[in-house]
Protein backbone atom coordinates (compact mmCIF):
# COMPACT_ATOMS: atom_id res chain seq x y z
CA UNK A 1 0.00 0.00 0.00
CA UNK A 2 1.57 3.36 -1.03
CA UNK A 3 0.76 6.73 -0.54
CA UNK A 4 -0.86 7.31 -3.50
CA UNK A 5 -3.40 4.73 -3.91
CA UNK A 6 -4.32 4.31 -0.38
CA UNK A 7 -3.11 8.14 1.83
CA UNK A 8 -5.99 8.19 4.19
CA UNK A 9 -5.12 4.52 5.70
CA UNK A 10 -1.48 5.51 5.08
CA UNK A 11 -1.33 8.31 7.08
CA UNK A 12 -3.33 6.51 9.49
CA UNK A 13 -1.00 3.29 9.76
CA UNK A 14 1.48 5.55 9.99
CA UNK A 15 0.34 7.49 13.05
CA UNK A 16 -0.93 4.13 14.55
CA UNK A 17 2.66 2.90 14.26
CA UNK A 18 4.28 6.06 15.54
CA UNK A 19 1.97 5.84 18.84
CA UNK A 20 2.33 2.31 19.33
CA UNK A 21 5.91 3.05 18.92
CA UNK A 22 5.45 5.54 22.09
CA UNK A 23 4.23 2.64 24.05
CA UNK A 24 1.19 3.63 24.39
CA UNK A 25 -1.53 0.80 23.97
CA UNK A 26 -3.00 -0.30 20.77
CA UNK A 27 -6.16 0.51 21.84
CA UNK A 28 -5.98 3.86 22.75
CA UNK A 29 -3.64 4.47 20.16
CA UNK A 30 -6.53 3.42 17.45
CA UNK A 31 -9.02 5.48 19.58
CA UNK A 32 -6.39 8.81 18.87
CA UNK A 33 -6.04 8.08 15.31
CA UNK A 34 -9.85 8.05 14.95
CA UNK A 35 -10.20 10.87 16.89
CA UNK A 36 -7.83 12.81 15.10
CA UNK A 37 -9.65 11.29 11.96
CA UNK A 38 -12.78 13.28 13.08
CA UNK A 39 -11.05 16.44 14.12
CA UNK A 40 -9.29 16.48 9.95
CA UNK A 41 -12.78 15.70 8.57
CA UNK A 42 -14.67 18.21 10.70
CA UNK A 43 -11.91 21.12 10.23
CA UNK A 44 -11.81 19.81 6.21
CA UNK A 45 -15.46 20.19 6.06
CA UNK A 46 -15.57 24.03 7.97
CA UNK A 47 -12.42 25.37 5.82
CA UNK A 48 -14.48 24.51 2.56
CA UNK A 49 -17.52 26.27 4.12
CA UNK A 50 -15.08 29.51 4.68
CA UNK A 51 -14.80 29.05 0.92
CA UNK A 52 -18.33 28.20 -0.05
CA UNK A 53 -19.10 31.93 1.51
CA UNK A 54 -17.49 33.49 -1.24
CA UNK A 55 -18.42 31.16 -4.00
CA UNK A 56 -22.02 31.97 -3.05
CA UNK A 57 -21.00 35.82 -2.90
CA UNK A 58 -19.69 35.86 -6.17
CA UNK A 59 -22.30 33.98 -7.83
CA UNK A 60 -25.62 35.54 -6.25
CA UNK A 61 -23.77 38.64 -7.43
CA UNK A 62 -23.32 37.11 -11.53
CA UNK A 63 -26.99 36.05 -10.95
CA UNK A 64 -27.86 39.43 -9.99
CA UNK A 65 -25.76 41.26 -11.99
CA UNK A 66 -22.99 42.52 -9.94
CA UNK A 67 -19.68 42.04 -9.61
CA UNK A 68 -19.72 40.54 -5.96
CA UNK A 69 -16.78 41.04 -3.48
CA UNK A 70 -13.60 42.43 -5.11
CA UNK A 71 -11.85 44.75 -2.74
CA UNK A 72 -10.22 42.48 -0.46
CA UNK A 73 -7.37 40.02 -1.83
CA UNK A 74 -7.91 38.67 -5.77
CA UNK A 75 -10.93 38.75 -6.80
CA UNK A 76 -12.14 39.46 -2.88
CA UNK A 77 -11.23 35.89 -1.94
CA UNK A 78 -10.24 36.91 1.70
CA UNK A 79 -13.60 38.73 2.13
CA UNK A 80 -14.57 35.65 4.11
CA UNK A 81 -12.03 36.09 6.65
CA UNK A 82 -13.35 40.09 6.96
CA UNK A 83 -17.17 38.11 7.09
CA UNK A 84 -15.64 35.70 10.40
CA UNK A 85 -13.81 38.79 11.95
CA UNK A 86 -17.21 40.67 12.24
CA UNK A 87 -19.34 38.09 13.04
CA UNK A 88 -17.09 37.28 15.68
CA UNK A 89 -16.34 40.33 16.89
CA UNK A 90 -20.27 41.67 16.95
CA UNK A 91 -21.54 41.97 20.06
CA UNK A 92 -23.13 39.10 21.63
CA UNK A 93 -27.02 39.53 22.63
CA UNK A 94 -29.21 37.03 24.61
CA UNK A 95 -32.72 38.25 24.87
CA UNK A 96 -34.20 38.65 28.28
CA UNK A 97 -36.94 36.20 28.47
CA UNK A 98 -35.30 33.73 26.31
CA UNK A 99 -34.64 30.15 27.59
CA UNK A 100 -31.11 30.75 27.72
CA UNK A 101 -29.82 27.00 27.70
CA UNK A 102 -31.93 25.97 24.49
CA UNK A 103 -31.33 29.26 23.10
CA UNK A 104 -26.88 28.68 23.14
CA UNK A 105 -27.88 24.75 22.54
CA UNK A 106 -29.70 25.57 19.00
CA UNK A 107 -26.90 27.02 16.63
CA UNK A 108 -24.53 24.26 17.82
CA UNK A 109 -26.66 21.65 16.89
CA UNK A 110 -27.94 23.17 13.56
CA UNK A 111 -24.14 23.33 12.55
CA UNK A 112 -23.96 19.29 14.01
CA UNK A 113 -26.64 18.28 12.05
CA UNK A 114 -24.89 18.93 8.82
CA UNK A 115 -21.40 18.02 9.58
CA UNK A 116 -23.24 14.54 11.13
CA UNK A 117 -23.88 13.98 7.25
CA UNK A 118 -20.19 14.51 6.23
CA UNK A 119 -19.35 10.97 8.31
CA UNK A 120 -20.91 8.54 5.63
CA UNK A 121 -20.12 11.53 2.57
CA UNK A 122 -17.16 9.47 0.43
CA UNK A 123 -15.37 11.93 -1.05
CA UNK A 124 -13.19 9.11 -2.72
CA UNK A 125 -13.03 5.23 -2.96
CA UNK A 126 -10.53 4.75 -0.23
CA UNK A 127 -11.12 7.86 1.43
CA UNK A 128 -14.72 8.41 3.82
CA UNK A 129 -15.63 8.23 7.01
CA UNK A 130 -17.74 5.35 7.62
CA UNK A 131 -20.11 2.71 5.04
CA UNK A 132 -23.01 2.48 6.88
CA UNK A 133 -25.31 -0.10 5.27
CA UNK A 134 -27.82 2.10 6.41
CA UNK A 135 -26.15 5.62 4.67
CA UNK A 136 -29.79 6.49 2.59
CA UNK A 137 -31.95 6.79 6.09
CA UNK A 138 -28.89 8.15 8.11
CA UNK A 139 -29.39 11.44 5.70
CA UNK A 140 -33.15 11.43 6.85
CA UNK A 141 -32.17 11.16 10.76
CA UNK A 142 -29.34 13.94 10.11
CA UNK A 143 -32.28 16.37 8.37
CA UNK A 144 -34.58 15.37 11.59
CA UNK A 145 -32.00 16.83 14.13
CA UNK A 146 -31.51 19.63 12.07
CA UNK A 147 -35.56 20.46 12.28
CA UNK A 148 -34.86 19.84 16.07
CA UNK A 149 -32.34 22.70 16.11
CA UNK A 150 -34.66 25.03 14.24
CA UNK A 151 -37.72 24.59 16.50
CA UNK A 152 -35.51 25.17 19.77
CA UNK A 153 -34.06 28.45 18.31
CA UNK A 154 -37.38 29.72 17.52
CA UNK A 155 -38.77 28.35 20.83
CA UNK A 156 -36.29 29.62 23.05
CA UNK A 157 -36.10 33.29 21.49
CA UNK A 158 -39.76 33.96 23.13
CA UNK A 159 -40.58 36.01 19.62
CA UNK A 160 -43.48 36.04 18.24
CA UNK A 161 -41.54 36.05 14.68
CA UNK A 162 -39.30 33.19 15.13
CA UNK A 163 -41.83 30.93 16.31
CA UNK A 164 -43.45 31.56 13.23
CA UNK A 165 -40.46 30.85 11.35
CA UNK A 166 -39.95 27.99 13.29
CA UNK A 167 -43.71 26.44 12.46
CA UNK A 168 -43.41 27.18 8.88
CA UNK A 169 -39.99 25.52 8.50
CA UNK A 170 -41.15 22.54 10.61
CA UNK A 171 -44.32 22.53 8.59
CA UNK A 172 -42.26 22.24 5.33
CA UNK A 173 -39.42 19.67 6.75
CA UNK A 174 -41.64 17.55 8.01
CA UNK A 175 -43.87 17.66 4.75
CA UNK A 176 -41.04 17.56 2.10
CA UNK A 177 -39.22 14.42 4.07
CA UNK A 178 -42.29 12.45 2.57
CA UNK A 179 -41.22 12.20 -1.54
CA UNK A 180 -37.79 12.68 -0.33
CA UNK A 181 -37.88 9.40 1.76
CA UNK A 182 -39.66 7.61 -1.44
CA UNK A 183 -37.51 9.11 -3.97
CA UNK A 184 -34.27 7.61 -2.10
CA UNK A 185 -35.87 3.97 -2.55
CA UNK A 186 -35.23 4.07 -6.21
CA UNK A 187 -31.55 4.31 -6.16
CA UNK A 188 -32.09 1.95 -3.24
CA UNK A 189 -33.89 -0.13 -5.35
CA UNK A 190 -31.03 0.38 -8.61
CA UNK A 191 -28.01 -0.88 -6.54
CA UNK A 192 -29.76 -3.06 -4.45
CA UNK A 193 -28.01 -1.88 -1.37
CA UNK A 194 -28.32 1.62 1.49
CA UNK A 195 -24.79 2.58 1.31
CA UNK A 196 -23.55 5.27 -0.06
CA UNK A 197 -20.21 3.73 -1.15
CA UNK A 198 -22.29 1.06 -2.47
CA UNK A 199 -24.81 3.00 -4.37
CA UNK A 200 -21.70 4.84 -5.96
CA UNK A 201 -20.00 1.82 -7.30
CA UNK A 202 -22.91 0.55 -8.87
CA UNK A 203 -22.99 3.42 -11.17
CA UNK A 204 -19.69 2.94 -12.48
CA UNK A 205 -21.38 1.94 -15.60
CA UNK A 206 -24.39 3.99 -15.55
CA UNK A 207 -25.56 6.80 -13.55
CA UNK A 208 -29.18 6.74 -11.48
CA UNK A 209 -29.87 9.99 -12.82
CA UNK A 210 -30.08 8.74 -16.89
CA UNK A 211 -31.75 5.82 -15.62
CA UNK A 212 -34.18 7.97 -13.51
CA UNK A 213 -34.17 12.07 -14.19
CA UNK A 214 -37.60 12.13 -12.88
CA UNK A 215 -36.21 10.76 -9.38
CA UNK A 216 -32.89 13.23 -9.75
CA UNK A 217 -35.65 15.81 -9.95
CA UNK A 218 -38.11 14.87 -7.57
CA UNK A 219 -34.74 14.39 -4.77
CA UNK A 220 -33.91 18.28 -6.22
CA UNK A 221 -36.86 19.97 -5.32
CA UNK A 222 -37.13 18.08 -1.82
CA UNK A 223 -33.77 18.36 -0.94
CA UNK A 224 -34.47 22.42 -1.57
CA UNK A 225 -37.31 22.61 0.75
CA UNK A 226 -35.27 20.13 3.22
CA UNK A 227 -32.31 23.43 2.98
CA UNK A 228 -34.98 25.63 3.63
CA UNK A 229 -33.81 27.56 0.70
CA UNK A 230 -35.71 30.35 -1.88
CA UNK A 231 -38.36 29.46 -3.17
CA UNK A 232 -38.63 27.62 -0.25
CA UNK A 233 -37.57 30.10 2.66
CA UNK A 234 -41.22 30.83 4.04
CA UNK A 235 -38.91 30.45 7.64
CA UNK A 236 -37.02 33.26 7.07
CA UNK A 237 -39.43 35.25 4.99
CA UNK A 238 -37.82 39.00 5.58
CA UNK A 239 -40.83 40.85 4.22
CA UNK A 240 -43.07 39.08 6.41
CA UNK A 241 -41.52 37.93 9.43
CA UNK A 242 -38.56 40.06 9.30
CA UNK A 243 -35.78 36.78 9.71
CA UNK A 244 -38.11 34.08 11.00
CA UNK A 245 -36.21 31.82 13.42
CA UNK A 246 -32.71 33.15 13.36
CA UNK A 247 -33.99 36.89 14.23
CA UNK A 248 -32.76 37.17 17.61
CA UNK A 249 -29.26 35.67 17.69
CA UNK A 250 -26.37 37.88 17.05
CA UNK A 251 -22.56 37.71 16.20
CA UNK A 252 -21.28 34.32 15.39
CA UNK A 253 -24.17 32.28 16.93
CA UNK A 254 -25.83 33.57 13.76
CA UNK A 255 -22.94 32.68 11.96
CA UNK A 256 -23.53 29.09 13.03
CA UNK A 257 -26.99 28.97 11.26
CA UNK A 258 -25.56 30.30 8.05
CA UNK A 259 -22.32 28.93 8.52
CA UNK A 260 -24.80 25.71 8.69
CA UNK A 261 -26.78 26.76 5.39
CA UNK A 262 -24.19 26.76 3.47
CA UNK A 263 -22.36 23.61 4.23
CA UNK A 264 -25.74 22.26 4.06
CA UNK A 265 -26.43 23.20 0.37
CA UNK A 266 -22.93 22.45 -0.41
CA UNK A 267 -23.42 18.73 1.16
CA UNK A 268 -26.86 18.00 -0.62
CA UNK A 269 -25.24 18.48 -4.03
CA UNK A 270 -22.75 16.21 -3.10
CA UNK A 271 -25.42 13.75 -2.28
CA UNK A 272 -27.11 14.60 -5.55
CA UNK A 273 -23.52 14.02 -7.28
CA UNK A 274 -23.65 10.66 -5.28
CA UNK A 275 -26.92 8.89 -5.95
CA UNK A 276 -27.51 10.26 -9.36
CA UNK A 277 -24.26 11.13 -11.19
CA UNK A 278 -21.83 8.16 -9.72
CA UNK A 279 -20.28 10.21 -7.08
CA UNK A 280 -16.25 10.05 -7.23
CA UNK A 281 -16.23 7.65 -10.33
CA UNK A 282 -19.31 7.14 -12.92
CA UNK A 283 -17.18 7.28 -15.79
CA UNK A 284 -19.34 4.59 -17.86
CA UNK A 285 -16.06 2.14 -17.85
CA UNK A 286 -13.94 4.69 -18.88
CA UNK A 287 -11.59 3.90 -16.04
CA UNK A 288 -10.50 0.28 -16.81
CA UNK A 289 -9.20 1.27 -20.26
CA UNK A 290 -5.14 1.26 -20.48
CA UNK A 291 -4.11 5.11 -20.53
CA UNK A 292 -7.09 5.98 -18.04
CA UNK A 293 -6.41 3.93 -14.93
CA UNK A 294 -5.15 7.35 -13.12
CA UNK A 295 -8.71 8.05 -12.66
CA UNK A 296 -8.82 5.34 -10.01
CA UNK A 297 -6.43 7.28 -7.90
CA UNK A 298 -7.94 8.88 -4.71
CA UNK A 299 -6.87 12.21 -5.40
CA UNK A 300 -8.26 12.16 -8.87
CA UNK A 301 -11.29 10.26 -7.50
CA UNK A 302 -12.07 13.64 -4.81
CA UNK A 303 -11.22 15.84 -7.64
CA UNK A 304 -14.10 14.63 -9.81
CA UNK A 305 -16.47 14.23 -6.50
CA UNK A 306 -16.28 18.07 -5.57
CA UNK A 307 -16.49 19.26 -8.88
CA UNK A 308 -19.93 17.09 -9.36
CA UNK A 309 -20.97 18.49 -5.81
CA UNK A 310 -20.32 22.42 -6.52
CA UNK A 311 -22.51 21.65 -10.23
CA UNK A 312 -24.87 20.42 -7.77
CA UNK A 313 -24.61 23.42 -5.20
CA UNK A 314 -24.55 25.94 -8.58
CA UNK A 315 -27.85 24.18 -9.38
CA UNK A 316 -29.66 24.95 -5.97
CA UNK A 317 -28.26 28.42 -6.12
CA UNK A 318 -29.68 28.86 -9.67
CA UNK A 319 -32.91 28.03 -8.52
CA UNK A 320 -32.76 30.43 -5.66
CA UNK A 321 -31.59 33.40 -6.65
CA UNK A 322 -33.96 32.87 -10.14
CA UNK A 323 -37.11 31.90 -8.09
CA UNK A 324 -39.61 33.98 -6.40
CA UNK A 325 -41.11 32.40 -3.52
CA UNK A 326 -43.86 30.15 -2.74
CA UNK A 327 -47.25 30.44 -0.49
CA UNK A 328 -47.47 28.52 2.40
CA UNK A 329 -50.79 26.95 1.32
CA UNK A 330 -48.91 26.16 -2.22
CA UNK A 331 -46.10 24.58 -0.97
CA UNK A 332 -48.22 22.25 0.88
CA UNK A 333 -50.36 21.53 -1.89
CA UNK A 334 -46.96 21.13 -4.32
CA UNK A 335 -46.07 18.66 -1.63
CA UNK A 336 -49.32 16.35 -1.27
CA UNK A 337 -50.61 16.68 -4.26
CA UNK A 338 -48.21 16.82 -6.63
CA UNK A 339 -44.60 15.50 -5.48
CA UNK A 340 -45.66 12.62 -3.38
CA UNK A 341 -47.88 11.17 -5.91
CA UNK A 342 -45.33 11.57 -8.53
CA UNK A 343 -42.90 9.89 -6.17
CA UNK A 344 -44.97 7.35 -5.47
CA UNK A 345 -45.42 6.21 -9.46
CA UNK A 346 -41.75 6.73 -10.26
CA UNK A 347 -40.66 4.42 -7.32
CA UNK A 348 -43.72 1.66 -8.33
CA UNK A 349 -42.43 1.83 -11.92
CA UNK A 350 -39.12 1.68 -11.05
CA UNK A 351 -39.30 -1.13 -8.59
CA UNK A 352 -41.05 -3.30 -11.42
CA UNK A 353 -39.16 -2.11 -14.68
CA UNK A 354 -36.07 -3.27 -12.39
CA UNK A 355 -37.51 -6.76 -12.58
CA UNK A 356 -39.29 -7.10 -16.12
CA UNK A 357 -36.23 -5.32 -17.58
CA UNK A 358 -33.84 -7.82 -16.00
CA UNK A 359 -33.28 -10.09 -18.50
CA UNK A 360 -32.34 -7.65 -21.48
CA UNK A 361 -29.18 -6.40 -22.07
CA UNK A 362 -27.75 -3.52 -20.61
CA UNK A 363 -28.90 -1.10 -23.22
CA UNK A 364 -32.31 -2.13 -23.24
CA UNK A 365 -32.42 -2.22 -19.91
CA UNK A 366 -31.24 1.48 -19.88
CA UNK A 367 -33.34 2.23 -22.40
CA UNK A 368 -36.56 0.98 -21.00
CA UNK A 369 -35.72 2.76 -17.78
CA UNK A 370 -35.28 5.95 -19.53
CA UNK A 371 -38.06 5.50 -21.74
CA UNK A 372 -40.65 5.27 -19.14
CA UNK A 373 -39.48 8.10 -16.74
CA UNK A 374 -39.60 10.45 -20.07
CA UNK A 375 -43.59 9.03 -20.33
CA UNK A 376 -44.39 9.51 -16.64
CA UNK A 377 -43.46 13.27 -17.05
CA UNK A 378 -45.06 13.95 -20.10
CA UNK A 379 -47.91 12.17 -19.09
CA UNK A 380 -48.04 14.82 -15.88
CA UNK A 381 -47.13 17.80 -17.79
CA UNK A 382 -50.23 16.95 -20.16
CA UNK A 383 -52.80 16.12 -16.36
CA UNK A 384 -51.32 19.50 -15.15
CA UNK A 385 -52.02 21.72 -18.96
CA UNK A 386 -55.54 20.54 -18.62
CA UNK A 387 -55.80 21.03 -15.16
CA UNK A 388 -55.01 24.83 -15.77
CA UNK A 389 -57.35 24.56 -19.00
CA UNK A 390 -59.96 24.00 -16.30
CA UNK A 391 -58.63 26.67 -13.83
CA UNK A 392 -58.10 29.60 -16.30
CA UNK A 393 -61.60 28.56 -18.22
CA UNK A 394 -63.68 28.60 -14.74
CA UNK A 395 -61.92 31.80 -14.05
CA UNK A 396 -63.27 33.12 -17.57
CA UNK A 397 -66.67 32.09 -16.46
CA UNK A 398 -68.04 33.79 -13.44
CA UNK A 399 -71.78 32.14 -13.94
CA UNK A 400 -69.88 28.53 -14.52
CA UNK A 401 -68.00 29.24 -11.25
CA UNK A 402 -70.47 29.84 -9.42
CA UNK A 403 -72.47 27.00 -10.70
CA UNK A 404 -69.46 24.18 -9.95
CA UNK A 405 -68.99 26.19 -6.42
CA UNK A 406 -73.12 25.50 -5.75
CA UNK A 407 -72.42 21.61 -6.99
CA UNK A 408 -69.43 21.30 -4.63
CA UNK A 409 -71.69 22.84 -1.97
CA UNK B 1 -14.26 -3.93 31.59
CA UNK B 2 -14.08 -3.60 27.95
CA UNK B 3 -14.32 -0.28 26.26
CA UNK B 4 -18.06 -1.37 25.04
CA UNK B 5 -18.97 -1.74 28.74
CA UNK B 6 -18.51 1.79 30.03
CA UNK B 7 -19.69 3.25 27.02
CA UNK B 8 -22.94 1.24 27.78
CA UNK B 9 -22.92 2.10 31.71
CA UNK B 10 -22.65 5.98 30.29
CA UNK B 11 -25.12 6.13 27.80
CA UNK B 12 -27.32 4.05 30.75
CA UNK B 13 -26.25 6.88 33.09
CA UNK B 14 -27.43 9.64 30.46
CA UNK B 15 -30.53 7.94 29.30
CA UNK B 16 -31.79 7.12 33.09
CA UNK B 17 -30.90 10.91 33.74
CA UNK B 18 -32.70 12.55 31.32
CA UNK B 19 -35.82 10.01 31.56
CA UNK B 20 -35.67 11.15 35.32
CA UNK B 21 -35.71 14.91 34.07
CA UNK B 22 -38.46 14.10 32.02
CA UNK B 23 -40.97 13.92 34.76
CA UNK B 24 -39.28 16.04 36.69
CA UNK B 25 -38.69 19.32 35.11
CA UNK B 26 -41.04 21.86 35.89
CA UNK B 27 -41.50 23.03 32.20
CA UNK B 28 -42.73 21.42 29.53
CA UNK B 29 -40.94 22.12 26.25
CA UNK B 30 -38.02 20.86 28.23
CA UNK B 31 -39.56 18.05 29.35
CA UNK B 32 -40.28 16.88 25.77
CA UNK B 33 -36.38 18.22 24.71
CA UNK B 34 -34.98 15.78 27.94
CA UNK B 35 -36.80 13.33 26.24
CA UNK B 36 -35.13 13.86 22.75
CA UNK B 37 -31.86 12.70 24.68
CA UNK B 38 -33.42 9.89 26.25
CA UNK B 39 -34.50 8.34 22.96
CA UNK B 40 -31.00 9.27 21.21
CA UNK B 41 -29.37 7.52 23.89
CA UNK B 42 -31.76 4.66 23.03
CA UNK B 43 -30.33 5.16 19.58
CA UNK B 44 -26.65 4.94 21.05
CA UNK B 45 -27.43 1.48 22.66
CA UNK B 46 -28.75 -0.03 19.22
CA UNK B 47 -25.64 1.35 17.49
CA UNK B 48 -23.76 -0.60 20.59
CA UNK B 49 -25.39 -3.45 20.08
CA UNK B 50 -24.93 -3.13 15.88
CA UNK B 51 -28.27 -2.82 15.20
CA UNK B 52 -27.28 0.48 12.76
CA UNK B 53 -31.10 -0.31 10.83
CA UNK B 54 -32.85 0.26 13.97
CA UNK B 55 -30.48 3.12 15.58
CA UNK B 56 -31.17 4.82 12.59
CA UNK B 57 -34.98 4.46 12.55
CA UNK B 58 -35.06 4.90 16.27
CA UNK B 59 -33.98 8.45 14.96
CA UNK B 60 -36.14 9.18 12.33
CA UNK B 61 -39.64 7.80 14.01
CA UNK B 62 -39.04 9.43 17.49
CA UNK B 63 -37.14 11.94 17.48
CA UNK B 64 -38.01 13.14 13.54
CA UNK B 65 -41.93 12.80 13.98
CA UNK B 66 -42.96 11.67 17.39
CA UNK B 67 -40.46 14.33 19.84
CA UNK B 68 -41.05 17.08 17.42
CA UNK B 69 -45.34 16.76 17.29
CA UNK B 70 -44.87 16.59 20.62
CA UNK B 71 -42.16 19.93 21.15
CA UNK B 72 -45.25 21.24 18.55
CA UNK B 73 -48.35 20.12 20.91
CA UNK B 74 -46.44 21.41 23.83
CA UNK B 75 -45.78 24.96 22.07
CA UNK B 76 -49.42 25.49 21.21
CA UNK B 77 -50.62 25.33 25.22
CA UNK B 78 -50.55 28.06 27.52
CA UNK B 79 -47.10 28.40 29.65
CA UNK B 80 -48.75 29.72 33.09
CA UNK B 81 -50.72 26.73 33.58
CA UNK B 82 -47.40 23.94 33.75
CA UNK B 83 -45.37 26.15 35.87
CA UNK B 84 -47.30 25.89 38.58
CA UNK B 85 -48.88 23.90 40.96
CA UNK B 86 -48.02 19.92 42.59
CA UNK B 87 -46.09 17.94 40.29
CA UNK B 88 -47.48 14.87 42.47
CA UNK B 89 -50.40 13.27 43.57
CA UNK B 90 -51.21 12.46 47.47
CA UNK B 91 -50.99 8.99 46.75
CA UNK B 92 -47.54 9.02 44.38
CA UNK B 93 -46.29 6.08 47.10
CA UNK B 94 -48.28 3.31 45.36
CA UNK B 95 -47.31 2.95 41.66
CA UNK B 96 -43.61 3.94 43.07
CA UNK B 97 -43.87 0.46 45.00
CA UNK B 98 -45.96 -0.78 42.25
CA UNK B 99 -42.66 -0.26 39.86
CA UNK B 100 -39.66 -0.80 42.95
CA UNK B 101 -41.68 -4.48 42.68
CA UNK B 102 -41.89 -4.92 39.03
CA UNK B 103 -38.58 -3.76 38.75
CA UNK B 104 -37.16 -6.14 41.53
CA UNK B 105 -39.48 -9.12 39.32
CA UNK B 106 -37.70 -8.35 36.55
CA UNK B 107 -34.36 -8.37 37.52
CA UNK B 108 -34.80 -11.68 39.32
CA UNK B 109 -36.41 -13.42 36.37
CA UNK B 110 -33.70 -11.95 33.90
CA UNK B 111 -31.10 -13.51 35.92
CA UNK B 112 -32.49 -17.01 36.41
CA UNK B 113 -32.73 -17.07 32.72
CA UNK B 114 -31.14 -19.55 31.09
CA UNK B 115 -28.00 -18.68 29.69
CA UNK B 116 -28.19 -14.66 31.25
CA UNK B 117 -24.66 -15.26 31.69
CA UNK B 118 -23.86 -15.96 28.29
CA UNK B 119 -21.60 -13.20 26.02
CA UNK B 120 -24.06 -12.63 22.65
CA UNK B 121 -22.76 -14.68 19.41
CA UNK B 122 -20.76 -12.64 16.99
CA UNK B 123 -23.14 -11.97 13.83
CA UNK B 124 -21.88 -14.65 11.01
CA UNK B 125 -19.61 -13.25 8.63
CA UNK B 126 -20.60 -11.79 5.12
CA UNK B 127 -24.44 -11.18 6.57
CA UNK B 128 -26.38 -8.08 6.18
CA UNK B 129 -28.78 -7.49 8.39
CA UNK B 130 -30.64 -4.63 7.02
CA UNK B 131 -31.16 -7.22 3.84
CA UNK B 132 -31.72 -9.95 6.04
CA UNK B 133 -34.35 -7.74 7.96
CA UNK B 134 -35.89 -6.67 4.33
CA UNK B 135 -36.16 -10.31 2.86
CA UNK B 136 -38.11 -11.79 6.14
CA UNK B 137 -40.24 -8.85 6.16
CA UNK B 138 -42.02 -9.78 2.43
CA UNK B 139 -40.87 -13.65 2.50
CA UNK B 140 -44.30 -16.06 2.70
CA UNK B 141 -42.29 -17.88 4.98
CA UNK B 142 -41.54 -15.13 7.72
CA UNK B 143 -43.32 -12.02 8.46
CA UNK B 144 -45.18 -11.09 5.06
CA UNK B 145 -48.82 -11.28 6.64
CA UNK B 146 -48.19 -9.55 10.13
CA UNK B 147 -46.40 -6.79 8.02
CA UNK B 148 -49.27 -6.50 5.32
CA UNK B 149 -51.53 -6.45 8.19
CA UNK B 150 -49.89 -3.63 9.85
CA UNK B 151 -49.83 -1.58 7.01
CA UNK B 152 -53.77 -2.06 6.11
CA UNK B 153 -53.94 -0.80 9.94
CA UNK B 154 -51.78 2.08 9.32
CA UNK B 155 -53.67 3.17 6.00
CA UNK B 156 -56.85 3.00 8.06
CA UNK B 157 -55.53 5.14 10.64
CA UNK B 158 -53.91 7.76 7.97
CA UNK B 159 -57.69 7.60 6.42
CA UNK B 160 -59.24 7.94 9.53
CA UNK B 161 -56.96 10.96 10.70
CA UNK B 162 -57.87 12.85 7.29
CA UNK B 163 -61.81 12.19 7.72
CA UNK B 164 -61.28 13.30 11.59
CA UNK B 165 -59.66 16.83 10.30
CA UNK B 166 -61.39 17.45 7.07
CA UNK B 167 -64.19 20.42 7.72
CA UNK B 168 -67.37 19.95 6.84
CA UNK B 169 -68.79 22.22 4.23
CA UNK B 170 -72.13 22.43 5.81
Amino acid sequence: MTFWNNPINFIADWLTGLLTGWHLPAALATILVYLIGIIVLVLFAMVLDIGLVWVERKVVARFQDRLGPNRIGPFGLIQPVADIIKMVIKEDITPDGADKVIYNIAPVLAATSVILLWAILPLASTIYGVDLNVGLLYIVAAGALGTLAIIMAGWSSNNKYALLGAFRMVANMISYEVPMVIILLVPTILANTMSIRGITEAQSGMWFGILSPLAFIIFLISAIAELGRAPFDLSEAESEIVAGFHIEYTGMKFGWFYAGELLHAFTFGGFMAILFFGGYGGFFGLEKLPGFTWLNFPLVQMLVFMAKAMFGYWVIMWIKYSMPRIRIDHMLAFNWKFLVPLALVVLVNTAVLNKVLAGLPNWGYVLGMFGSNILIGFVTIEILRAFGRRQRKLEENPTLQAQTQEQVS
Amino acid sequence: MSAEQILFILVGVVILGSALMVVTTRKLIHAALWLVVTLFGVAVLFTLLRANFLAVIQVVVYIGAIAILFIFAVMLTRREQMEKGRQTRPNWWIPALLGALILTGLVVLILNLPGAERTALALPEGLDPVRALGSALVSPKAYVLPFEVASVLMLAALVGAVYVATVDKK
